[in-house]
């Protein structure tokens, strides 16, 4: 199997005759036809290749052993495409894959859907493809399923991907809203913001130097040795992914009927994260994380899961950052550094920086 | 973090609340002048720690929340013509106008940018030469001088297709308006650091002397803000009324003098309308008859749109200290952040989404409530 050399075609002001070597996705990769075969045996099978995808069927047939599996399904709009710690590829694995692992599932399969833009460079398509097949291969999860559909120029962000993962089911280990208890230990499994902030900072019109690379990371080898190490001690883990960690504790404390009260002085947020938060005038609390938990466990455990995080790459600045409370039920509380209270409310929609 | 933490020290901040205590013999009542410290007061729980000695009324010093619905109608109208690209600061964006806001013009197809900076705005127009690109340019005399470079540059560089929707305001003739009322109860300033920053504070002097008050130039981090209320505190208890500056690493008497001259160049005294408020002689800043060619407001023909302020909002009351914001019949039932029937509401620094967001866990406490 060959690949064009990028910029192969020069059309040198006059109109060539049809071409079938190109460096920029054209609508006729969509049609169906031969480009669009062309599309899925040059860039994709070459790098997310394996026996269910090969088949180039309707649906991939999986072997499912367990009684219960969970699916789990998120789409991946990101502007840029590329950006400081990864690119959308690495979100489009990493995001299903961790929301698979928060259900207390092992990752399996992943289908991928693309919707490509008309004009989008191959060279970045196809360094969003290694992306995937780098973060499959990592998480031991093969991509079974595709599609690819092109749309006009300027009727999309270069690309869009939807991911949709499948997991089995961990027997004797359902981390589960209602299984939250008064007393139970707050932690994040790491420093808060650095996806958001990466992208913000590269963002048009937002420009400005920094370090900040994003989090993005696979969670499921942290939650299955979790589930080896302290298995039921966990009582709730989610994602803190759009919305931030403020968000993800809000909806458990909706979900449980529980109250989290936070300590402000506990919360790790990176030094440079925090600098560029305080120049947009954004709360770190709100800012998309996509290699962060949070995890509410039994308060004699909190220990040994805090080592267990601590003993993994993604885990290594895991904090304990609250306590359950009864009251108020829902409702997110910090207390600040100098003994006031605060609640950290979700917000009605993004975040928008403040004036001065 | 340098220029941060130094100024959040939870210890300093604990032993500045002893200070104050040790320090008042009375409950004493202060208001703060501008939103940014609001956010600081009620995010920190500054008012909390501080119950019993000092009450904190929150001034009118937020400049999403005092500008006036007309001008918000205006900027509604220009973003939603296809000729027109608007650029803006990111928290006007979801101020309510009389139909809807901005993010939703720019859901229905407008072209609505977030900037931070009107230079940037500028780089749009110069980038777009067959739109007109408008930057919506509000706020106190903090903002005025970036602003108004933005509109001399472009005089300078020649460029026709920007313009200016202007709102801003001023803060002295704000704090004077509340000193004048009737049913005043502020007894000190905590005056507005930044604003400072570039006027310094000797238009402050007059209003000390005339009302007997005093006014103390005051920061933003939390151990600004104590130390802001301890000085004005220890003014108030031996009977001084006089013009301080807490925010010494940022604020000289005669302000950035250079920032000053391109405001004064580009921009003259008028009177200006603040919501909730009504108009202010002498209380704003508009473009000079020399710059009207990037004065959107003449560009565009503003003049037929008018508009009617909502009779449940209370926002002039809670902008002028009459109230706490939850002291509105509306507060948190007919109004909140994700509907707000007043800008005091959708701006973090507003001092009615302050309370809402970082204080609704106390008012709840309070009442016996969840």
């Amino acid at each position: 199997m060959t690949r064009e050399a990028p910029g192969a075609v020069s059309l040198g002001g006059v109109c060539p005759a049809p071409s079938t070597q190109y460096d920029r996705v054209q609508l006729g990769h969509g049609s169906g036809g031969k480009l669009s075969s062309r599309l899925v045996r040059e860039h994709f099978l070459p790098r997310l290749g394996n026996a269910y995808l090969e088949r180039l069927c309707d649906g991939a047939v999986v072997p499912v052993s367990s009684a219960e599996i969970v699916l789990s399904t998120d789409s991946f709009v990101v502007d840029p495409l590329e950006f400081p710690g990864g690119n959308i590829g690495h979100l489009a694995v990493h995001g299903t894959v961790n929301d698979v692992a928060m259900m207390g599932a092992e990752p399996m399969w992943l289908t991928a859907g693309f919707i490509l833009e008309e004009g989008l460079e191959f060279d970045v398509l196809d360094r969003v493809i290694d992306a995937m097949a780098e973060a499959a291969g990592r998480a031991g999860v093969h991509i079974v399923a595709g599609d690819t559909k092109v749309v006009d120029h300027g009727k999309g962000d270069g690309m869009f991907i939807n991911t949709t993962g499948v997991g089995r089911v961990y027997a004797d280990f359902r981390p589960r809203p209602e299984a939250v208890r008064p007393g139970d230990a707050v932690l994040v499994s790491g420093p808060l913001g650095r996806h958001g902030m990466a992208i913000m900072a590269v963002r048009e019109g937002f420009r400005f130097d920094s370090t900040i690379r994003s989090d993005t990371a696979d969670l499921s080898p942290v939650v299955a040795a979790l589930l080896r190490q302290v298995g039921s001690a966990v009582h709730a883990m989610r994602d803190a992914t759009r919305g931030g960690v403020a968000s993800a504790l809000n909806e458990i404390a909706a979900s449980a009927g529980v109250g989290v009260t936070l300590e402000q002085a506990s919360i790790p947020v990176p030094p440079d994260v925090m600098a560029a938060c305080e120049l947009l005038g954004l709360d770190p609390m709100y800012v998309a994380n996509e290699g962060v938990m949070v995890l509410f466990v039994e308060p004699a455990a909190a220990e040994t899961v805090l080592a267990v995080l601590r003993s993994h790459p993604v885990g290594a600045g895991a904090q304990r950052i609250g306590t359950v409370a009864g009251a108020p039920p829902g409702m997110v509380v910090m207390r600040t550094g100098l003994g006031g209270t605060r609640v950290v409310d979700t917000l009605p929609g993004d975040q928008l920086p403040r004036i001065c | 973090m340098k220029y941060l933490s130094e100024y959040r020290d939870p210890d300093l901040a604990r032993a500045l609340v002893g200070r104050i205590r040790a320090e008042a013999t009375r409950r004493w009542t202060l208001m703060e002048v501008c939103g940014g410290q609001t956010h600081t007061i009620v995010k920190q729980g500054i008012d909390e720690v501080l119950g019993g000695v000092v009450e904190m009324i929150h001034g009118p010093g937020c400049p999403v929340c005092v500008t006036p619905l007309v001008q918000i109608d205006r900027a509604l109208h220009l973003a939603a013509r296809p000729d027109v690209i608007f650029t803006s600061f990111g928290d006007m964006l979801r101020v309510p106008g009389s139909e809807c806001d901005l993010l939703q013009v720019k859901a229905r197809g407008g072209q609505v940018r977030i900037v931070y900076s009107p230079l940037d705005a500028l780089e749009i127009a110069r980038s777009n030469p067959d739109k007109e690109v408008v930057f919506f340019a509000v706020g106190f005399e903090t903002t005025a001088p970036a602003n108004a470079a933005a509109v001399w540059r472009a005089r300078q560089l020649g460029v026709e297709n920007f313009s200016v929707l202007v709102s801003h305001v001023t803060v002295p003739p704000a704090m004077t308006a509340v000193l004048e009322s009737s049913d005043n109860r502020v007894q000190g300033f905590l005056a507005a650091g930044h604003v400072c920053t570039i006027m310094g504070w000797s238009e402050y002097e007059p209003l000390a002397r005339r009302y007997r008050v005093p006014i103390v130039v005051t920061g933003f981090e939390p151990l600004d803000i104590l130390e802001g209320i301890w000085m004005a505190v220890r003014q108030l208890e031996s009977g001084r009324y006089e013009v301080e500056n807490q925010y010494v690493r940022a604020v000289r008497r005669e302000g950035n003098v250079p920032a000053r001259t391109v405001v004064e160049e580009v921009f003259e005294v008028v009177d200006r309308g603040w919501r909730g408020i009504g108009v202010i002689p002498s209380s704003g800043l508009g473009l000079r008859p020399e710059f009207a060619k990037w004065d959107a407001e003449r560009k565009f023909d503003l003049g037929g749109i008018e508009a009617l302020e909502a009779d449940e909002c209370r926002a002039g009351d809670v902008l002028r200290g009459r109230i706490k914001p939850v002291e509105c019949a509306a507060f948190g039932v007919g109004c909140t952040p994700e509907s707000p029937l007043g800008a005091p509401m959708v701006s973090s620094e507003g001092a009615c989404a302050a309370y809402y967001n970082f204080g609704r866990f106390r008012a709840a406490s309070a009442a016996g409530g969840p």
